[in-house]
């Protein structure tokens, strides 16, 4: 099962490195998506210590969406995706490679990033660190429940704005608690209950959304 | 039994007619054209269905 | 065995399609008459509000709107099980009439919301949790719809719905958890809708009136899904005889 996860995760790994371009260019959305927010709404270093939070994981939702339309949509042009879903292996775990895959190229670069786009938003030693916490705990569920639109739209016309439509409403739990822990540790409450309820909802989202996306492939293939 | 002075007493809502009629007009508004745009949507379904039958049998005697 | 066949029998649209024409009339006139009692009852007998004033007529049918976008869209999500746990043609087309309905209760919900924190909040919206959850629910309607208008294949469109219908079924409890929490955490508007002790005329006009908006419901469902049928079923027999003795 393990060795299963691994080789899709490898393989989706391999791929995604012969495509920086793609990875790199969702990093820079999420960094100049930030950086406009100073410019719409002025310099005041407490108005933008307060919005902070907030923007940073907008950001961070838009930014995982954009990848979303291509998590199964190469393998499906080259038939990879069916093949795979009439091996004898579970789709499900399949996809869990590939969400996990998704994970380590659109979630970690952007929890790496975040602190440094934290600091032109005056925020503190500890939620910088709330902030990279909070998204390397939370991006993984945005891949997990990102995987079940991307595999419900598979095909569609205007599947990227259609993915969108779908995701960003279940995306609001993690948002809420992503942003909600930075702002209870800038606010000196402590961020425990947030993360770990992030934790909560990532470790649901990984061990149920793939198996739902794998579903949602299988009627996209019929 | 009945609440109302007046009928004038009743359009007014206690100084909050503006926000009862806005939501009670705007409910029966919505609930008047969403049967009617049913029925346009059907009537044209069966017109779109007719022509493509006779399309086809058209066809069909050909 | 009698009632399986039977069930099996109305489950087929070429008798649920005249079953439910019969029925419409029915449901609009019931409706019709819960409307009008629900109506006298809340506009015209029921008393003033002590600390709403008259505003709270509202209530009457913001709650029923409210009740109805959320067991509606738990109604679709229950036809979507059915659907693809059974593979009933029927169940799809269910879930995709009544959609815009349920889309219209969540939309005339957070309206006669706004209209109710005008006077009572001072502001047109206020992120209260209830009305937060209820415009998630819109947007979760609205990718329902966007879903299934996107697919053609109308099986695919069925079971890609039905399971969206599921994830976002799953979902609400959290979603509202979620909204709840940090609405807490925000100090938000703590005055809530229809909290303060009420008549028993007005309860017993919003139960009247929220009979009304269920059979409303309903009779648009059944209307809707005559033409699903219609259009879907368009290479059968019965369709072709329906529409070519419907020649005017």
């Amino acid at each position: 099962m393990l060795t299963l996860i691994a080789a899709v995760i490898k393989r989706d790994l391999k791929l995604a490195m012969r495509r920086q371009a793609d990875m790199v260019s969702a990093i820079f959305f999420f960094i100049i998506v930030v950086s406009l927010f100073p410019l719409g709404i002025g310099p005041e270093a407490d108005l933008l210590r307060k919005l902070a939070p907030g923007v940073l994981w907008v950001a961070a939702l838009l930014a995982t969406m954009l990848s979303l339309p291509r998590l199964f949509a190469d393998d499906h042009r080259d038939g990879t995706l069916e093949q795979l879903a009439l091996a004898p292996h579970p789709l499900g775990l399949v996809v869990t490679g590939k969400v996990i895959a998704h994970w380590l190229v659109s979630g970690l670069p952007l929890a790496l990033i975040a602190p440094v786009l934290g600091l032109q938003f005056d925020l503190s030693t500890e939620a910088l660190l709330a902030v990279t916490l909070s998204i390397l705990i939370g991006t993984p569920a945005l891949s997990g429940i990102g995987a079940i639109g991307a595999a419900l739209t598979l095909g569609l016309r205007g599947g990227g704005v259609l993915i969108s439509l779908l995701v960003l409403p279940l995306y609001i739990p993690v948002l809420i608690f992503g942003a909600g822990a930075v702002d209870a540790t800038v606010t000196g409450l402590g961020g425990e209950g947030h993360l770990s309820l992030l934790a909560a909802l990532t470790f649901a989202s990984i061990g149920f959304a793939p198996w739902a996306a794998a579903a949602a492939l299988k009627i996209a293939l019929e | 039994m009945i609440h109302w002075a007046s009928f004038s007493d009743f359009l007014a809502m206690g100084g909050y007619g503006l926000y009862v009629w806005g939501s009670f007009g705007v409910t029966a508004f919505v609930m008047a054209i969403e049967p009617i745009t049913i029925r346009r949507n059907r009537s044209a379904t069966i017109i779109r269905l007719q022509r493509q039958l006779r399309a086809e049998t058209r066809n069909a005697a050909q | 065995m009698t009632d399986r066949f039977n069930l099996y029998r109305f489950s087929s649209p070429a008798t649920f399609y005249p079953l439910a024409g019969a029925m419409i009339p029915y449901f609009v006139a019931v409706s019709a008459l819960f409307g009008i009692a629900g109506l006298w009852l809340g506009m015209l007998v029921a008393p003033t509000d002590f600390q709403q004033g008259e505003g709270y007529r509202i209530i009457f049918i913001h709650v029923p709107a409210s009740w109805m976008s959320m067991f509606i869209y738990l109604v679709m999500a229950f036809w979507a099980a059915i659907g693809l746990a059974f593979n009933t043609r029927l169940s799809g087309m269910m879930a995709q009439a009544l959609a815009p309905t349920g889309a219209l209760m969540a939309f005339l919900s957070l309206w006669t919301g706004a209209l109710w924190g005008k006077p009572m909040w001072g502001a047109w919206w206020v992120w209260d949790a209830r009305l937060t959850s209820e415009l998630i629910l819109l947007f979760l309607y609205i990718g329902y719809m966007a879903l299934t208008a996107a697919i053609d294949d109308v099986r695919r469109a069925d079971k890609a719905g039905g399971l969206l219908l599921l994830v976002g079924v799953v979902n609400i409890p959290i979603i509202y958890f979620s909204v709840k929490w940090w609405n807490t955490l925000h100090q938000g508007s703590s005055v809530n809708l229809a909290k303060s002790s009420m008549a028993t005329t007005m309860l017993w006009g919003m139960l009247l009136m929220a009979m009304c908006f269920w059979m409303y419901s309903i009779a648009m469902a059944l209307m809707r899904v005559r033409t699903i049928m219609l259009e879907r079923e368009r290479h059968t027999d019965w369709v072709k005889k329906l529409i070519a003795g419907d020649e005017k």
